[in-house]
């Protein structure tokens, strides 16, 4: 990777407090922005209260989880959701609701706008040493779509979805379900919402694709970029090769729900499993898509605390680059139990067992970074090891259920939520907290507390393996997932789960308390706050950086380690 | 399966899935035929509902691994989960884990103020790419091999029954022993205790089936999709509207397993439980003729049923009532 050259590193600190910003007006420097870091701060506040929101929605599920019966959907029906005297039915839809309200928020308003529009406009042009995106007005038009698309998802809820209101068809939307299955537009609010999220994230993707091929400052060949840069550039083909099948999959669903197509109707031909087949093809790389960008922002963080360069940098930027291809062909596995054909159930076993081959290299790689290395552990470090583990943890349940076989009996239960919980939750999540406690006195100039990050960590650590660890055991006694209720059996662990639900949701009212006194009260940081091992363009400007930055463009030299 | 076998079989695999949807071909079994006095033989005294034994076929207390496997298939899915999966993951987290550990306490600033700045080693890469393609394929043997066994051909006069979900029940219709039908609702919670039932896994009416025998079952949907699963038989199929889909089920001993719809349906999908009661053969036949117009298959075709339709007609009554029961007992508890 490159490194900076120290004078340069000198010529810049002084050339920003030379510099006098001319930042426009609230409204028009807010909502009229066109500057890539006001819009990565956007992006974050709203990952931040779409989180919140969703969080507290899985608050809700772990409430009614806690033991069999149903205790408190009627509540929240008649006092959160303004239904007056809910039938049995309607409180049932309402978890429904729920689950859908709770994938859809955390999928494509929290990890998605955090890790991409969040971290990825805030540090690729500074990585790559550019002034600004390609594109600085579609960069605001993305924003402003994603917020009409919650905007959209939030409606959804209190208009009718059939048995009450709400969608609730799950994150999956499958039809016919989610056609003749759900009268009234609560549905139709939800797709719509997709529709202006997606459409917002294909313009990300172009976005990031110009500048990271066209603006690389002078010497920074592909092979020198970071790998976090690397991540938001696989990542941003992912975002515009699969989105596109979504939103076409989306759009069938909308006129079959409206304009009497047919394309998953078997009564005029269509084919439900032919939904199932498009929105895997998308949802596949979808989770590569959450976790790619935490896996550059990992790189990143344990290079700079370990002193060392990242072990085997071209192995790590191209295993991304495999993960991104292999991903867009192994996306059946989600549909083990549909009926595949043997043929076709054995080459998606074989395909996804795959995977675990560059996964490996990665997490590998991150080992044999901090091995030999003189590592000082910063709260971002000890979020980055946290993720290794927790990743690894969630990387080998997919092995197990990769195998079609295996899936049979597992498919559908809370060892699939156990699973994509660890690699998301728990995998894209903490390098989310990773990432934040990385940049966040880059961002603010403000110091956060180390001592409370540390203690998030531990906290949310606990909580969360509180959480989903139990999942796994529910799952494979047979607990089917998307239930309200369950059978006496399943009661400790699912208690054992709503138990650390409360100690996770601790840990973000740590986290929010300490962003609240950093604001306040936080120290001022330096430009390079992490010191030697810190050597990406970023940390060559002050903290927050200017508000134009590299208006010379620096130079990176050849780098002696390659 | 040799390499060549498997070579091939991916092949015709790509092939498939780029060509689009790949439809499981149908082939529906023919009208099964007398092997053996027994097959025929009716147990005397009709029918009355197996007690479950506690544990067997129903999730247990606190339980952490799979329920206990009732069909071959899932004898070995269950013996390659625990002999080769289990090990090996536990075997690479608490690796991962060790090597952090190791990283800690070895590589921390005070313990090595120095740092290196390796970051190549080809051979170490090499390996740490090649051991988990060798771990990976020491997977792939027993997994394709399972395939294999559950894709097996019914014999073709193995018993058909043909599951059907419905928004928020079970219908099971037996074509082969006069095509009679069973609506399968979901027992209320206090109902199912009186019983000496698991709540929430009990149903009134069960599908009853042969043990000791494959089973061609078939799964459709009538409104959404729904899916057949009973984990202890380590089978799950979903029952798709437009498709039908079909497995071979079997049973390796009498009991009675539970089973969940596994496909979100609507509001009450975690409401339409599944109750296989597997009886001998003897006594399965007495269930059969409990019902209008049946026939035991295999059996020589008797005189036409005067009435085939009383099972059927009760039905519909009979699937509201018991979905009321279930909601007034949903909101008490």
């Amino acid at each position: 990777m490159a490194t900076i050259p120290h004078d340069d590193f000198l010529a810049h600190e002084h050339e920003d407090h030379a510099h006098h910003d001319h930042k426009p007006g609230f409204f028009a420097r807010w909502f009229m922005s066109t500057n890539h870091k006001d819009i990565g701060t956007l992006y974050l506040i709203f990952a931040v209260c779409a989180g919140i929101i969703g969080g507290a929605i899985s608050g809700m599920m772990r409430a009614e989880l806690a033991h069999p019966g149903i205790q408190y959907l009627g509540w929240f029906a008649t006092h959160i959701f303004g239904e007056s005297n809910p039938s049995f039915d309607q409180t049932l839809h309402l978890w429904n609701v729920l689950i859908t309200a709770h994938g859809l928020i955390m999928v494509f308003f929290m990890v998605m706008p955090a890790m991409i529009g969040g971290f990825g406009n805030w540090f690729v042009p500074l990585m790559i040493g550019a002034p600004d995106m390609a594109f600085p007005r579609m960069n605001n038009i993305s924003f402003w779509l994603t917020v009409a698309g919650f905007c959209s998802l939030m409606i959804s809820p209190f208009v009718p979805g059939g048995t009450g209101n709400g969608a609730g068809i799950g994150w999956t939307a499958y039809a016919p379900l989610s056609t003749t299955g759900s009268q009234g537009p609560a549905v139709d609010f939800a797709i719509f919402s997709l529709h202006l999220a997606g459409a917002g994230s294909i313009m990300g993707a172009i976005n990031f694709i110009t500048t990271i091929f066209n603006m690389r400052a002078p010497g920074m060949t592909l092979h020198k970029m970071p790998l976090f840069v690397w991540s938001v550039l696989v990542t941003a083909f992912l975002l515009l090769l699969a989105l596109p099948v979504l939103a076409a999959a989306i759009t069938m669903l909308i006129t079959d729900r409206n304009f009497h197509t047919t394309f998953f109707d078997p009564a005029g031909g269509g084919d439900p499993i032919l939904f199932q087949h498009l929105f895997w093809f998308f949802g596949h790389p979808e989770v590569y898509i959450m976790i790619l960008p935490g896996f550059g922002m990992i790189s990143q963080i344990i290079s700079t605390f370990s002193k060392k360069p990242v072990f085997g940098y071209l192995g790590m930027a191209y295993a991304m680059v495999a993960i991104g291809v292999v991903g867009f062909v192994v996306w059946a596995h989600h549909m083990y139990t549909t009926g595949l054909s043997e043929d076709v159930k054995m080459y998606f076993t074989t395909a996804t067992m795959v995977i675990a081959v560059p996964t490996g290299i990665k997490i590998f790689s991150w080992i044999a970074t901090m091995w030999g290395g003189s590592i000082s552990f910063k709260s971002p470090m000890v979020w980055a090891m946290g993720f290794i583990f927790l990743f690894t943890v969630g990387g080998v349940t997919g092995v197990v259920l990769a195998n079609g076989g295996i899936d049979d009996n597992l498919q559908d239960t809370y060892y699939v939520v156990g699973h994509f919980h660890y690699v998301l939750s728990l995998g894209a999540v903490t390098s989310l907290f990773a990432g934040f406690y990385y940049w966040f006195p880059k961002m603010s100039g403000r110091w956060h507390s180390e001592l409370l990050a540390h203690l998030h960590f531990w906290v949310f650590f606990a909580g969360v393996n509180m959480v989903f660890f139990p999942m796994h055991f529910l799952g494979m006694q047979g607990m089917p997932r998307r239930y309200p209720d369950y059978a006496p059996a399943f009661e400790k662990w699912n208690h054992l789960s709503t138990v650390g639900y409360m100690v996770m949701s601790v840990s973000i009212v740590i986290f929010l308390i300490n962003i609240a006194y950093a604001l306040v009260a936080g120290k001022k940081a330096a430009g390079n706050y992490w010191g030697e091992g810190a050597t990406t363009l970023e940390w060559t400007l002050s903290s927050p950086p200017p508000f134009h930055q590299f208006e010379t463009l620096p130079k990176i030299e050849d780098d002696h380690h390659h | 399966m040799t390499l060549g076998d498997f070579l091939h079989a991916i092949r015709r695999g790509t092939r498939r899935a780029a060509s689009g949807l790949t439809l499981l071909s149908i082939t529906v079994a023919a009208p099964a035929f007398a092997e053996g006095a027994d097959r025929l033989a009716v147990a005397p005294g009709g029918y009355t509902p197996m007690k479950p034994t506690p544990g067997k076929g129903m999730p247990v207390d606190g339980g952490i691994t799979f329920q206990q496997q009732y069909s071959p298939n899932g004898d070995y899915a269950l013996w390659m989960h625990d002999m080769f999966l289990l090990p090996i993951i536990i075997a690479v987290s608490l690796f991962v884990l060790g090597l952090l550990a190791w990283v800690v306490i070895r590589y921390n600033r005070r313990a090595n103020p120095v740092p290196s700045k390796t970051s190549h080693n080809t051979m170490l890469e090499v390996v740490w790419t090649g051991l988990p393609i060798l771990i990976l394929l020491v997977v792939f043997v027993p997994s394709m091999k399972l395939l294999a066994r559950q894709y097996k051909a019914p014999p073709a006069n193995a018993l058909t029954i043909k599951a059907t979900g419905n928004q928020w029940y079970w219908s099971y219709s037996y074509p082969d022993n006069g095509g009679f039908e069973v609506i399968s609702n979901m027992l209320p919670d206090e109902e199912a205790k009186k019983r000496g039932e698991p709540p929430q896994l009990a149903a009134d009416n069960r599908m009853v089936v042969p043990a000791g025998e494959p089973i061609h079952l078939q799964t459709t949907g009538a409104d959404v999709i729904h899916s057949f699963a009973v984990p202890s038989l380590w089978f799950k199929l979903d029952a798709v509207p437009g498709r039908i889909n079909e497995k071979v089920l079997f049973v390796k001993e009498p009991g009675v397993y539970y089973g969940q719809c596994s496909e979100l349906c609507g509001a009450r999908h975690g409401y339409m439980p599944i109750v296989v009661e597997a009886l001998d053969r003897p006594h399965y036949n007495a269930w059969v003729m409990t019902h209008a117009g049946a026939k035991v298959d295999g059996a020589p075709e008797a005189a036409p049923a005067a009435d085939a339709t009383p099972a059927a007609a009760a039905a519909p009554a009979a699937a509201d009532s018991a979905a009321d029961a279930a909601s007034s007992s949903g909101s008490a508890a």
